[in-house]
């Protein structure tokens, strides 16, 4: 109960930094851990205390196997969100290009 | 005053290592793709490491070299072509009566490496498309960092 | 499980150490440790598939990061926002932490789950597909649709940032313009 609480702290930390940040690479990074905080919740689920890993080996019979589903979920969310954070960050070059600065108030008072 | 002209690239101990484990990470990478059915990784992870050995050699050499080796429009064809391999192994399970369903490769037997059906070739096919996507994503952004920087 | 409490506390001190510090390159560097660790904790709680994965593309992550913030955003942004939105931030934080803690004694104990779907693909799984890895089962023949959704979120997302940074007719070097201006 209180791993999940604490894995929950972890996805508030990055709340806060999407929210009152203003620098564009800080709320960049507050999405980053956020994902990783919401992967972390997933595989807390799906742990079976004193079991194994969900590979079979030969010459063995494991009985108890932790859930090999939210792995199976997770593993492509992780690449999903390299492929979010590559994106942001091209977004972010850009609008550097442009404007000449990474506040996010400074942005919104120049129109093009 | 003479016009040097800057050498692309790192120092010279990091040209060799670079030189001495390059093909090293290239071969790790095609291993934990292969082998995806019988230990851990599969068809992402090791996309992610051939695209990374790339950028290793990217980011030791300068970018000339490396898009010698891997030129943008080979990465692009590389990336469709693992696109359409995925999608043609999942439409011709049409042919069998359902999608994605295996009626051409037999299941073998366990442990062996050409085993579990259309498993290994649908982990060539993403690796294949994360690979050259991921290197193509790192390509563009090192291009512009390099245009924005000639502006100062 | 003592030492996934001391882990999750190393991340979680790791993720405030990357909000707040000034400096950039710092905070980067911060958040590819707390990427680290977290492989650490998938290793721990019996993932290998998960844990190799999350290594590499934390290292890939990491070196896209310091390619953008090298060499840019030096002058520091003096201030902070306005009292009343980090006041109303933390008022949303702590209302959600109320919620979510009696939201969570819903959840199975930790350590015991219900596993109603997974149970059968752990029998079947060798049966009818052949393949060892089981984790590798689902994800490409049991589930195999989501897979192809994934391949194609990638796809999109890389073309996506090559439309981004395409330089259209550039007038003089070092000054990417639109071809209208």
């Amino acid at each position: 109960m209180i791993i999940y609480f604490m894995c929950l702290i972890l996805f508030c930390v990055g709340l806060y930094a999407i929210l009152v940040k203003r620098n564009l690479i800080k709320i960049i990074i507050g999405i980053i851990i956020t994902e990783y905080a919401v992967n972390l919740f997933f595989i807390l689920v799906a742990y079976r205390s004193k079991g194994r890993a969900p590979i079979l080996i030969p010459d063995q019979i494991v009985k108890n196997m932790v859930d090999p589903l939210p792995q199976a979920l997770v593993l492509t969310a992780i690449v999903i969100g390299l492929a979010v954070t590559a994106l942001m960050v091209a977004i972010a070059v850009r609008v550097y290009e442009k404007y000449g600065t990474f506040d996010i108030t400074k942005i919104k008072r120049q129109k093009g | 005053m003479n016009n040097k002209p800057k050498k692309a690239g790192m120092t010279l101990i990091v040209k060799t290592i670079t030189r001495l484990t390059v093909g090293l990470i290239l071969l790790f990478g095609i291993y934990i793709v292969l082998h995806g059915h019988i230990t851990p990784g599969g068809g992402f992870a090791g996309g992610v490491i051939i695209a990374l050995s790339f950028i290793h050699l990217m980011l030791a050499f300068g970018k000339d070299l490396a898009l010698k080796k891997l030129s943008e429009a080979q990465a692009s064809f590389f990336e469709s072509l693992g696109a359409i391999m995925f999608l043609t192994i999942a439409i011709l399970g049409f042919v069998g009566g359902y999608f994605f369903l295996n009626f051409f490769l037999d299941k073998g037997e366990p442990f062996k490496l050409f085993s579990a059906g259309i498993i290994p070739l649908c982990n060539v096919a993403i690796c294949f498309k994360v690979g050259a996507g991921l290197f193509a994503i790192f390509a563009a952004l090192v291009f512009l960092k390099i245009g924005s920087g000639e502006e100062r | 499980m003592f030492e996934l409490y001391i882990l999750l506390l190393l991340m979680i001190m790791g993720a405030i150490v990357a909000v707040e510090i000034k400096d950039l390159l710092s905070s980067v560097i911060a958040v590819g440790a707390v990427g680290l660790v977290l492989s650490v904790v998938f290793l721990v709680l019996k993932a290998p598939d998960l844990a190799i994965t999350q290594l590499v593309v934390e290292l890939l992550c990491l070196i896209i990061l310091i390619q953008a913030t090298i060499k840019r955003g030096v002058p520091r942004i003096i201030g902070r926002q306005s009292f009343l939105t980090i006041f109303m931030t933390l008022t949303f934080i702590g209302l959600f932490l109320a919620f979510a803690y009696s939201s969570l004694r819903d959840l199975p104990q930790f350590g015991h789950p219900i596993m109603r779907v997974a149970n059968y693909y752990l029998e079947q799984g060798l049966n009818k597909t052949g393949a060892t890895n089981l984790v590798a089962s689902v994800i490409l023949d049991f589930r195999a649709y989501d897979t192809l959704g994934e391949a194609t979120v990638l796809f999109t997302a890389v073309i996506g940032v090559l439309a981004v940074l395409r330089r259209i007719g550039r007038k003089k070097p070092g000054r990417a313009v639109r071809k209208d201006e």
